[in-house]
């Protein structure tokens, strides 16, 4: 039976990814878990996540979780979400500025504060929450049944700027137009929660359960 | 662009759905978990859960219920009802809660709000304000913030709260008019738009829904982010998506 695993650290809502990843999932094993050995037996990984950029990371590392994600990154499909999505790029200006993991070149930028009007000149707010769509903007497995400018959730104040546009895979409008999900190799991340996204999330959950890279 | 969400309440006492008028004369309303499963049917944007009772009874929120709950819809889960620790707030957000609302907490120590959202991020702590209008007529209007479910008034003034609420670190802001509670009147849609061109995080509206005009007029008149309703949708009067229908006719940007 293979495996997938989610590294728990300690902050975030795992209880409903897990119930998710069981449901599109049926004939794998789920590992929630904050043990990097038990995780780097794992087939694919999920890296969760809510809450400040800081804690985050001292919690990957006080955990040794930082160097387990880079090392299986290297090798397993890795689905970041959210803050699990942040953490990827080199760096994040929460917290005062925070180094992240460096799996892509780029960094983390919080939206304009105060928000700049919107196309619609109503009054934007951060954090950007609630409902919008992600455009696809190249083809990808993790897309497979996805259709294009699909509805996801997002609730978050900060938003990766990779470095590379051939990273992104998918964009949303909000104040400006930002990297919705990015992807390389076998890692695919996403800033909306796809968990908490209905029909369209469950079959992005079920892509990346499915996907060999 | 974001679209504007639809919010169906669930307040829980002792494992209920129950709905009250003005903070009182409670009724039940059915099972949590098949309400919300409905509702996610319906394809409603999230839901909020209160345990109304908790902090007038200075008890722990329902976790099993919670994590029932959870484990039955796809979309957001916010849930309030005596949070008072950042043990509190984690234990929610394990038990499923994808956002935790704090109100009697935030009025006995304002600093709880900062602390919890600097440990679980802003964009999961809302911070719910109860408001009773205590203006006379002719008087420029003022609104009273009240907690424990709406039993103690506490003196403060509900917009100035607002805004500290915010810079104290809330990511969204529940506003509920105990005026309009229950009363299908609709929502005090000065109170809504004093608070949101106050504050910048999302406020969603909530305490008085009758008819879908009222939704309309939470978003077009009030200024809110969200709308929320309890006795419309639990009564059966409207579906979820017979709200989004409507407002999306409106002109509306709604998620169908």
């Amino acid at each position: 039976m293979t495996a997938i695993g989610v590294v728990d650290y300690g902050m975030g809502n795992l209880h409903s990814l897990g119930k998710a990843l069981e449901r599109v999932a049926p004939d794998q094993r789920i590992v929630v878990s904050y043990d990097p050995e038990e995780l780097l037996k794992c087939d694919r990984l999920v890296l969760p996540g809510v809450g400040g950029v800081r804690a985050c990371m001292n919690e990957l590392k006080r955990l040794e979780l930082n160097q387990m994600v880079t090392e299986a990154a290297g090798r397993v499909p890795l689905l970041g979400i959210c803050l699990g999505m942040q953490v990827l790029l080199e760096w994040s200006d929460e917290n005062n500025g925070v180094p992240a993991l460096g799996l892509f070149p780029g960094k983390v930028v919080r939206f304009p504060d105060p928000p700049a009007a919107g196309i619609d000149g109503q009054r934007l707010k951060v954090p950007h929450m609630g409902w919008n769509r992600i455009t696809q903007t190249r083809p990808h497995p993790i897309w497979a049944g996805v259709p294009d400018d699909s509805w996801f959730y997002f609730v978050h104040s900060y938003h990766a700027q990779p470095k590379y546009k051939k990273h992104t895979l998918g964009t949303a409008d909000y104040v400006h137009t930002f990297a919705a999900a990015i992807a390389r190799d076998n890692i695919v991340a996403f800033q909306c929660h796809p968990e908490k996204s209905q029909a369209v999330g469950m079959q992005v959950l079920a892509n990346f359960a499915n996907w060999s890279p | 662009m974001l679209a504007k969400r639809i919010i169906p309440c669930l307040d829980i006492d002792r494992g209920r759905v129950v709905k009250g008028i003005k903070f009182g004369d409670v009724q039940d309303a059915g099972d949590p978990v098949e309400v919300a499963r409905r509702y996610d049917q319906q394809g409603a944007d999230e839901l909020v859960f209160l345990d109304i009772t908790a902090s007038a009874e200075a008890r722990p929120i329902l976790f099993q219920t919670v994590e029932q709950v959870a484990e039955q819809i796809y979309i957001p889960l916010t849930v309030g009802g005596g949070v008072r620790t950042c043990a509190d707030v984690r234990a929610l957000l394990s038990a499923g809660a994808d956002k935790v609302s704090i109100n009697t907490g935030a009025v006995e120590n304002p600093d709880f709000v900062t602390e919890a959202g600097d440990r679980y991020g802003v964009q999961g702590i809302v911070v719910a304000i109860d408001a009773k209008r205590v203006s006379k007529k002719k008087e420029n209007p003022r609104w009273e913030v009240f907690t424990h479910g709406g039993r103690k008034a506490t003196g403060i003034d509900a917009v100035e709260w607002a805004v500290k609420m915010v810079q104290k670190g809330a990511g969204e802001l529940l506003l509920t008019s105990m005026d309009r509670d229950g009363t299908k009147q609709g929502y005090d849609v000065e109170f809504l738009k004093a608070v949101t061109d106050a504050v910048p995080v999302p406020v969603v509206a909530s305490g008085g829904v009758g008819t879908l005009e009222h939704l309309y007029e939470g978003f077009a008149k009030g200024g809110a982010d969200a709308v929320l309703a309890a006795s419309i949708f639990h009564q059966g009067t409207f579906t979820v998506a017979e709200a989004k229908q409507f407002l999306a006719d409106k002109g509306v940007r709604v998620r169908i």
